[in-house]
């Protein structure tokens, strides 16, 4: 690099560049965290979804499939599964329930959780407020997921 | 080696490459998951392999970076380390953790592991690589409180450079953001909004501080150009990939619930994310080739400019590729986020924990540099490896286009399952190179032992 660019210039916009964008970040994120009852569904997150969340945590379900796109890309996408099962806790809860033990021959297959009825509830009850989120653009695509 | 307690980052890489393998391993394991659905199962399900893969990378770079610095900073501070022993202890600790940890994952269900470990009392596990139980985070806090206590205590009471400064920022930003994996909401929008806070402030902010700060360190030694320039070039690589990196973040906040606005902060910021990499490789360059030296550690220089390159291809150009709102609507979640993850990751963070370990574990080892003939199977683990991340990622990228349009794009969408059938050819193509992959690692590891005349450097310095 040239001489007329110092260090001393790189260290200030080092310093003054990150301090700054953090200050913006911190600003940005007050702002979101604001905004965010108008889209968050939370007028829906009841103690039964709550309950499903933790569910979902420690059945380590992210580790196949995604939830509003994020998580890992072996299963389906599960942030529209409420819309996409025909707006149906029951289906839902079916699908849990009737996972094989042994999996499918050749196939993958989501582990039997032998989960109870309460259980199945909440995991349903769970997926639906999370169908419920307002998100931009109305993501995914399509109900594919 | 210049400070006897340097002589513990040896420690720290060697359980890094061996925590290395495991991962490579259950990479293997995954990718045979994707074409054979009921291999390991129900033994070893999908999800549980997963998180073994990802959580051995995390807990391997740390290690990695916790090696680097352990060597670097007693170097540059131009003292002893403050505590060796706290070193070591931190290192059996932080061993046993991780290895009861991934035992954990493999031999109880996660729910029960949820429920040993007393997650209801403080609950942060089950989410995506924070998956470790919430006393393994805690342990991991400790371990990064004595670490930065030990090398703060090194640097602040020795000479202070650039590059060492530099490269605590990066740690206790590393320490600090990680608080955040406590936090977790019910309300699922936060949650996902504050996750991003340990995970793209790690690799898309203070990691790259700790990344540069490394390559500066170990190009220092091979070129022996003057520090004022590497130093110039590093606060300038630091400085873009902060201010590109942090309101990058944005390129997370598209599709979970977020405002609308971040389309538009997320697109523009990430868009100059590349900056700060693409600078890297042009800094590298630009060094070796003004280089004062010929160091005989050829090994080092190979492997400190593929870091530059890889990491400028796979974060910066795999990044680009699908960080802007209108494409990342289409590609969110697909396999292309894989391919992106998978070459930036070995891209950035591998070879420069690589790098370093090639640098000074000759050193270590007595000697200036590995022996040739050591030297030349080790540039073939470099190029096995790299030319088959490569390839993976290209794989991936073939499935992720279609996937994306099978499943998003085209006017009769398929679902899910049926496009994973119909993309079967590539994920068969990236598990063969995955395998050479792994082959590139067991040769990594043979050029450690291999014995020939001793190099040395051929002029005074």
């Amino acid at each position: 690099m040239r001489e007329t660019f110092t260090k001393g210039m790189a260290r200030n916009i080092y310093y003054g560049g990150s301090v700054f964008f953090f200050l913006v970040l911190i600003g940005l994120t007050v702002d979101t965290v604001e905004s965010l009852p108008k889209t968050d569904n939370r007028e829906n997150l009841t103690e039964e979804v709550a309950a499903g969340k933790r569910l979902w945590e420690i059945n380590d379900c992210i580790g196949c499939h995604t939830l509003l796109g994020e998580g890992a890309y072996f299963a389906p996408e599960l942030g529209n599964v409420y819309t996409r099962f025909g707006e149906s806790t029951e289906a839902i809860k079916g699908f849990i329930k009737s996972r094989p033990v042994d999996g499918i021959p050749g196939r993958r297959s989501m582990p039997q959780f032998n989960f109870t009825d309460q259980e199945l509830e909440e995991i349903a009850q769970f997926l639906k407020y999370a169908d419920g989120i307002k998100i931009a653009r109305d993501w995914p695509p399509n109900i594919q997921g | 080696m210049k400070y006897e307690s340097q002589s513990i980052a040896k420690l720290y890489f060697i359980a890094a490459i061996g925590l290395f393998v495991g991962q490579i391993l259950f990479g293997v394991i995954l990718g045979l998951q994707y074409v054979m659905g009921d291999f390991l199962f129900p033994e070893i399900p999908f999800n549980v392999a997963r998180m073994v893969h990802t959580n051995l990378l995390i807990v391997w770079l740390l290690f990695g970076f916790m090696g680097a610095a352990y060597y670097l900073v007693p170097e540059e501070s131009e003292r002893e380390l403050y505590s060796p022993k706290l070193a070591i202890l931190m290192f059996w600790i932080f061993l046993v953790a991780g290895a009861l940890t991934i035992l954990g994952y493999l031999l109880v269900p996660y729910a029960t592991l949820a429920e040993i470990t007393m997650n209801d009392l403080l609950p942060t596990m089950g989410r995506e690589f924070l998956e470790q139980p919430t006393i393994t985070k805690i342990g991991i806090v400790i371990v990064a409180l004595a670490f930065i206590f030990n090398i703060g205590m090194t640097i602040l009471t020795g000479r202070k450079t650039v590059i060492s400064l530099v490269l605590l920022t990066g740690l206790v930003g590393l320490a600090v953001f990680f608080l955040f994996s406590f936090y977790n909401p019910e309300n699922l929008v936060l949650d996902k909004y504050f996750w991003w806070f340990v995970v793209h402030l790690w690799v898309e902010g203070v990691w790259e501080l700790i990344m540069a700060s490394l390559l500066a360190f170990v190009l220092i030694k091979v070129t022996g150009v003057d520090r004022e320039v590497i130093e110039k070039w590093l606060y300038i690589i630091i400085a873009m990939a902060l201010i590109s990196g942090l309101i990058g973040t944005g390129h997370h906040f598209f599709w979970i619930g977020t405002p609308d606005y971040w389309q538009w902060l997320g697109s523009i910021f990430s868009a100059l994310e590349p900056i700060p990499f693409f600078m890297m490789t042009l800094f590298a360059f630009n060094v070796v080739n003004k280089r004062r030296r010929e160091h005989p550690n050829k090994a080092a220089t190979l492997w400190a400019l593929g870091t530059a390159v890889m990491a400028f291809l796979g974060a910066g150009v795999w990044g680009f590729l699908h960080t802007l709102a209108p494409v990342n609507f289409y590609t969110h979640g697909t396999q292309i986020t894989a391919a992106h993850g998978h070459m930036a990751f070995y891209g950035a963070y591998v070879m420069v924990v690589l790098t370093m370990i090639s640098y000074s574990m000759p050193i270590m080892r007595g000697q200036q540099a590995a022996n040739a003939k050591a030297q030349i199977v080790e540039m073939w683990s470099f190029w096995l490896m790299t030319v088959s991340m490569v390839f993976i990622t290209l794989f991936l990228t073939g499935a992720g286009i279609l996937q994306v349009y099978l499943q998003r794009y085209s006017d009769t969408p398929i679902s899910f399952m049926e496009t994973q059938s119909k993309v079967e050819m590539f994920y068969w193509m990236r598990e063969i190179a995955g395998l050479v992959f792994l082959i590139g690692l067991i040769v990594y590891i043979v050029s450690f032992f291999v014995k020939g005349e001793e190099v040395k450097m051929a002029e005074a310095e």
